[in-house]
């Protein structure tokens, strides 16, 4: 009898598929993956612990590069976590301006990875359009907030400028093209014999696995449970918008494939309705202890520039307590726990990041299945590394 | 205050004694409990047919130092069920472990290593408690209050296994 040997495989941590710096350890039965292990931590710069020796204004900075294909979401889960500490309230216009960044921001995230992820099974033709349709989201944050990857735009209690003139129309041609770009899309996937035998019935994850191994976003979704934190925990007015949440049903590549193509769709409707309901008044909250002054009042005033070098300086000093807030993020649900000891910076910021758990479910979805198969499947969990390894 | 949170009710109920401390801020409940029970308590959220608490959300730890028990690790739970949040708390000193909540949630296998790597807290009937984000060989674990922000850089290079 001859003895059985697995072979092992080491993938990354540079590979192209591994969307960033991901090692995955494979131990093989001919083409059979027996045994997976991730292993992560090659871009761990210790964001949690930076964060202990800042002001919470400077922290803001930190979060847009934590999953730095959606800046704008990382920002508002953390103000909101700093809001909610707080307990100030944002004015509507902010609101709204926040959602609507958001699904922007959304939209460009989502773009990559249908991009990336169609590129790795080979479908090379998405990422030109893609990235085409993602520059234009980018030109619009660069106007908007003056940064196209990191632009920074929230502040604690509001946003950092209002929208510059002429941008709306921007915005609205953007909005009333994209529909006819998703169609570009769905004819080169949705029904492509190819798409459909690489991505149907693989790397699948049940129900019941999906919720024990703490999934959250799409990856959840494409397993058919509806549950999205903009709904159950509307936040920044997500109660005011209209909105489905799409759900797949067998949990696979191609589930998560089309739940994220329609929550897409989604996405573009939240921004047209942002634009259009778009209300009047101030993007930043009436709080003197949090709220720079304006910068025509930090030059005339002498008590306004007294308070902007003492917010710049030493920050403010929330209440004592703990706090978790989180938003749906493009890779699922991200939170900010903060636990204040009533000085000017957080004893403790923990980041509860999607793509660390989304990505700790892949060997249960990749064990038993194909060489091949890893590379669809890591594509369709759609993992940031600069989140997981924060 | 509000009304009481029917899980806290339930647990009080049947853990009449390892109810330490009940705590609402900003609408979010903090139930601390003592080490020896908590995955019991855990085990009962999670079963209990009327909270189903199925997903555990977050497992964190905070330093406290220089306060004794210095340690605290923070459990956040999210019922699909009641669509509520649980936030379960429990305080231990240096050197002690913690049982681990892996057998009750998956989730719980990465989170628990990582608060390992970090703070150093060892985890009871882990199946694979290893460093996360350090490489092996790292010393120290820098998330306690006393590790350097700053500092010269250690010499212990990271030599992966062949």
């Amino acid at each position: 009898m001859a003895e059985t040997r697995f072979m092992t495989i080491n993938m990354g941590p540079q590979h192209p598929a591994t969307h960033g710096v991901l090692r995955l350890v494979l131990e093989l039965d001919g083409e059979i993956i027996v045994k997976a292990t991730p292993h992560i931590g090659h871009l761990h710069r210790g964001v949690e612990k930076l964060a202990e020796s800042r002001t919470y204004h400077q922290v803001i900075p930190l979060t847009d590069r934590l999953d730095y294909t959606n800046a704008m979401g990382n920002n508002l889960a953390y103000v909101l976590a700093v809001e909610k500490l707080l307990g100030i309230e944002v004015p509507k216009r902010a609101q709204y301006l926040r959602v609507m960044m958001a699904e922007l921001q959304r939209l460009a995230a989502h773009l990559i990875w249908l991009g990336t992820h169609a590129l790795d099974i080979g479908a090379m033709t998405l990422l030109f359009y893609n990235f085409r349709e993602r520059e234009d989201i980018l030109r619009i944050f660069e106007e908007v907030a003056g940064g196209r990857l990191t632009p920074t735009y929230l502040r604690i209690g509001g946003v950092a400028k209002d929208l510059p003139e002429g941008i709306d129309k921007k915005i609205k041609d953007f909005v009333d093209a994209f529909p006819g770009h998703m169609k570009e899309y769905e004819t080169l996937l949705t029904k492509n014999v190819i798409w459909l035998k690489r991505t149907k019935e693989v790397g699948i994850i049940s129900k019941e696995d999906a919720i024990n191994w703490g999934v959250t976003g799409p990856t959840l979704r494409g397993s058919g449970v509806k549950w999205d934190v903009r709904k159950v925990f509307p936040y920044s007015s997500y109660e005011d918008f209209e909105f489905d949440i799409p759900t797949g049903t067998v949990g696979d590549v191609y589930d998560r494939y089309y739940v994220r193509l329609r929550e897409m769709e989604w996405s573009n409707a939240i921004v047209r309705q942002a634009l259009d309901r778009l209300p009047k008044g101030p993007i930043l909250a009436d709080d003197p202890r949090v709220v720079l002054p304006p910068k025509e009042m930090v030059l005339t005033d002498i008590a306004s520039l007294i308070r902007q070098f003492k917010i710049a300086s030493e920050g403010f000093q929330p209440p004592k307590g703990e706090v978790y807030a989180s938003v749906e993020a493009a890779k699922g649900e991200l939170g900010f726990y903060l636990v204040s000891d009533g000085s000017n910076k957080p004893l403790r910021m923990r980041i509860r990041p999607p793509s660390f758990l989304n990505l700790s479910a892949l060997p249960k979805m990749i064990e038993g299945s194909l060489i091949a198969d890893v590379i669809a499947t890591i594509g369709s969990i759609d993992i940031v590394l600069g989140e997981i390894d924060r | 205050m509000a009304e009481v949170h029917p899980a806290v009710k339930k647990l009080e109920a049947k853990f009449p004694a390892s109810i330490l401390e009940v705590t609402t801020f900003r609408g979010e409940v903090n139930i601390t409990v003592p080490k020896k029970d908590l995955f019991e308590i855990c085990r009962f959220l999670y079963a209990e047919p009327d909270l189903q608490y199925h997903m555990l959300t977050d497992l964190c730890g905070v330093d406290y130092f220089p306060q004794v028990p210095r340690f605290e690790v923070v459990y956040l739970l999210y019922s699909f069920k009641s669509n509520s949040r649980l936030r379960l708390k429990t305080k231990i000193g240096e050197g002690e472990s913690m049982p681990s909540v892996e057998s009750i949630w998956k989730a719980a296998n990465w989170l628990e290593r990582e608060v390992y790597d970090l703070y150093g807290i060892t985890f009871e009937n882990h199946p694979d408690l290893r460093r996360i984000l350090l490489w092996d060989g790292y010393e120290g674990h820098p998330l306690r209050k006393d590790f350097p922000v700053e500092g010269p850089d250690f010499d212990k290079p990271f030599v992966p296994e062949v």
